[in-house]
């Protein structure tokens, strides 16, 4: 089972989008998304050329989100595969990591906007094949059905083919995910990442590391 | 004095500064400083660094994880406010639509303009840099020499703080004691870079950069850059003291709210404002230099953004510090019964002979950074150290198929992560779960980049003019570019990879494939590197340039240019520092001529 999700939106905001964008307007893009046609984000707003680089921003500030709860649920099962916790680092969807990818299928940005509709079909796909084979979603089969589906999705393609759909989904929905978890605090932290801390002086690598790399002689200029 | 508006803004001054960045800012510091009363025409909106940057904080509180967008095109972060490649209501045009044609133009609409996200590289000119027409016979010499501009480089380094090393290298000046700062140790990255470099015969040493590694001496500084100057002196030493050593954290691209390094809004324009000369509108948009009935400027029109309003200033002096290009434009919008083409343009050259840097990169992993041990790398927020050009011999013998040289900076280390990591997912698997997370850490931190930063030869074709029928939301007429990159950057580019990838194969890694030996597919777009220069050049003919030695336009004698404009050449040493110089040697001109009623 995924755990618990943190909040994704409070209702104030919902309501902001709902006035901004009108409902009609993002009925209409759910309907779409039903038709496993995702509507293109380019006609919405980016951030523009002079956003507020101090304060802490929370994904749908800017342009509303696309998944529905059940993609969402999806989605973070998804990450954990992908990311799970580990002694005291949390796992992806704990870290939001999901609420990101959600962020970045709905910018309005080229390079945000051609990741929609392979997210969105991709999910589609996977949560049918977990039905089909396991009869519950994706975020409800147990551990061991979700890594078979995983497995079989992370397969090289045979010599010569190409790479399947779903394998192209996994590895872009992996991708995204790593990118939103490695850029939290938390990420940064597994990935050995000490640095962002003021120092009264910078003492540059570490004098047995240098010399391991036979490096000794160049530190002087 | 201090911020004005257009309405309580003086009747008039002794100069009017268009522009605040790097130029503007050291014009008005050194005029101000000296006494002259000064207005600053800033485009864009005020900008506190103090408030505004993002110092610690990390992508999960940006949108899109921070990564570059289109708005912001070095990511969230990046201290660029109100531009970029488009600025809103703003437009430019390029003559032809084909890739490696076009021209791109970065801008910025904030106090301090460009200056608060650049780099930070600061190199000097050569001696050759001065004198390329007199070596190999392209391009064109400029009418003064290093020896000419080498007091000015001393005084910048002194007054913003610059490290680095005197290395004795040909044609990378060293710099008087006292001038520079303690360069950071390199990281472990940059010492095997080092090392195997040497194989290949490519020297590394500590770049220069506008970093403060300690307090600038504030007991000393003062004195040596304002003689006999009690009222400077004081206003700097405090100035001094309040600029912060940099505490090894952060990235400077976001800019510096410590002031820790250089930015003209915490460095150039605090003293001038603390002076009570300065008076500085901001979103002030600059729209013709207008003339008198004798040939001489009168003061500058300009664009009140917030009201659309136009309002005049008068001055004896005119500086034009807008930016090169922004430069131009004004000049060429400048027209009149007297100078129909343009202010400034009785030679014809207005916009000739735009220059961008040539850049391209090439990357790889190595081997022997894997798994290594977690330690602090992110030093002085940007590269350690270079390799200037070190081909000087082989390319005067002709060897080498293009005329000029270029620089090596290169990236490398543990740095804050921006997105995913570096996963191989070797035989096509796609790797997940605990194993992929142990392989990010084995990967992570690396992979190497070099980047080429060359030298680009002025030519007939690269050059910009007024676009007949677009103009701004002012309606205002805006440039039109024309660019084509000449044989020697194309080969220059191709020269740069190859070298990278042997690079990268001494020190052990292998590249994912070799890179094409044909330049055409590696060189950016021009001005992709955001160097531009020239456009109004100086020279020693009136019939052949824009400017005379001082930056002091031929036709009329009371404008002058403090930016890139005036570059007769753009040696691959990045231009801002040279930029500072000129602009602090102009001033000092100008004031002389004030001071002997010239002016």
């Amino acid at each position: 089972m995924t755990p618990e999700l943190p909040p994704r939106i409070d209702r104030r905001l919902a309501i902001k989008w709902m006035l901004a964008a009108g409902a009609g307007a993002l009925l209409a893009d759910r309907m779409a998304l039903g038709a496993a046609a995702p509507a293109p984000a380019a006609a919405r707003q980016g951030y523009g050329v002079d956003p507020d680089l101090v304060k802490a921003h929370k994904p749908g500030e800017y342009w509303p989100l696309t998944f529905t709860d059940a993609e969402r649920r999806e989605a973070a099962a998804l990450c954990d595969m992908i990311l799970p916790v580990e002694g005291d680092c949390p796992s992806a969807s704990a870290l939001g990591v999901q609420d990101f990818i959600d962020e970045w299928i709905s910018a309005p940005y080229p390079m945000t906007a051609a990741d929609r509709r392979p997210v969105i079909e991709g999910l589609a796909w996977l949560e049918a094949e977990s039905r089909r084979r396991f009869g519950s979603g994706f975020a409800d089969s147990s551990g061991a059905e979700r890594l078979a589906l995983c497995e079989e999705m992370a397969r090289a393609p045979a010599e010569g083919s190409e790479p399947s759909a779903a394998s192209s989904f996994l590895r872009r929905f992996r991708d995204l995910a790593c990118g939103g978890f490695y850029t939290t605090p938390a990420g940064m932290r597994d990935l050995g990442y000490v640095g962002n801390v003021p120092l009264a002086h910078f003492d540059g690598p570490p004098a047995e590391l240098v010399a391991k790399l036979g490096l000794a002689a160049e530190v002087r200029w | 004095m201090a911020y004005v508006t257009p309405s309580s803004a003086a009747e008039a001054y002794d100069v009017i500064v268009v522009g605040s960045g790097a130029a503007g800012g050291q014009a008005a510091y050194t005029l101000t400083m000296d006494g002259a009363r000064v207005l600053m025409l800033e485009a864009g909106r005020n900008y506190d660094p103090g408030s505004e940057t993002p110092m610690f904080q990390t992508p999960d509180t940006a949108p899109l994880r921070g990564v570059a967008t289109p708005d912001k095109y070095f990511g969230f972060f990046d201290a660029t406010a109100g531009g970029g490649w488009t600025v809103p209501g703003e437009p430019y045009t390029n003559a032809a639509a084909e890739e490696g044609r076009q021209f791109k133009w970065y801008r910025a609409r904030m106090l301090g303009g460009r200056t608060n996200h650049w780099g930070r590289i600061a190199l000097r000119n050569g001696p050759y840099d001065f004198k390329p027409r007199s070596r190999d016979g392209l391009g064109l010499d400029w009418p003064i020499s290093y020896e000419d501009v080498a007091p000015y480089y001393d005084k910048v380094e002194m007054l913003v703080g610059v490290y680095g090393t005197n290395d004795g290298l040909e044609n990378t000046p060293d710099s008087p004691e006292g001038c520079l700062l303690p360069p950071p140790k390199a990281r472990i990255g940059e010492l095997l870079a080092r090392q195997r470099g040497r194989t290949l015969g490519i020297p590394v040493i500590p770049v220069r950069r506008a970093v403060l590694t300690r307090p600038l001496d504030h007991k000393t500084l003062p004195a040596r850059l304002h003689p006999g100057n009690a009222k400077a002196q004081r206003i700097l030493a405090e100035d001094m003291q309040s600029r912060a050593a940099c505490f090894w954290a952060t990235s400077c691209g976001r800019g510096c709210s410590i002031r820790a390094n250089y930015q003209s809004t915490t460095v150039h324009l605090p003293p001038a404002l603390a002076s009570g000369n300065l008076d500085l509108v901001v979103n002030g948009m600059a729209r013709e230099v207008t003339v008198g009935p004798s040939g001489n400027a009168t003061g500058v029109t300009y664009i009140d953004k917030a009201t659309g309003r136009e309002h005049h200033a008068k001055a004896r002096v005119v500086v034009l510090a807008a930016s090169a290009c922004e430069t131009v434009r004004l000049m060429l919008n400048s027209r009149s019964s007297q100078f129909p083409n343009g202010l400034g343009n009785s030679s014809g050259l207005l916009g000739k002979y735009i220059m961008d840097t040539v850049g391209a990169s090439w990357g790889g992993q190595i081997p022997l950074l894997e798994n290594l041990p977690a330690h602090n790398e992110d030093g002085a927020g940007g590269l350690h150290v270079y390799a200037p050009w070190w081909l000087y011999k082989e390319q005067r013998a002709g060897k080498l198929g293009f005329a000029r040289g270029y620089h090596v900076e290169f990236g490398t280390g543990k740095g804050m992560p921006g997105g995913a990591p570096y996963l191989p997912d070797a035989d096509g698997r796609t790797s997940f779960g605990p194993r992929m997370k142990e392989e990010a850490r084995r990967y992570y931190g690396s992979q190497v980049t070099f980047t080429g930063r060359g030298e680009m030869i002025p030519n007939a074709d690269s050059f910009c003019d007024l676009d007949p029928a677009v103009v701004d939301k002012w309606g205002v007429p805006v440039l039109r570019f024309h660019w084509k990159w000449s044989e020697h950057e194309i080969r220059q580019v191709a020269h740069m990879q190859r070298t990278f990838a042997d690079w990268i194969e001494a020190m052990g890694g292998t590249n994912a494939r070799r890179p094409d030996p044909d330049g055409t597919k590696a060189i950016l777009n021009g001005g992709f590197v955001i160097h531009e220069v020239g456009g109004a050049v100086m020279g020693s003919d009136a019939a052949r340039s824009v400017t005379n030695s001082w930056a002091q336009t031929w036709d009329v004698k009371n404008v002058f240019i403090a930016d890139g404009a005036v570059f007769a050449s753009n040696a691959d040493k990045n231009p801002t520092l040279t930029i500072m110089a000129l602009a602090w040697r102009t001033a000092d001109r100008i004031l002389d001529e004030m001071r002997r009623g010239n002016l």
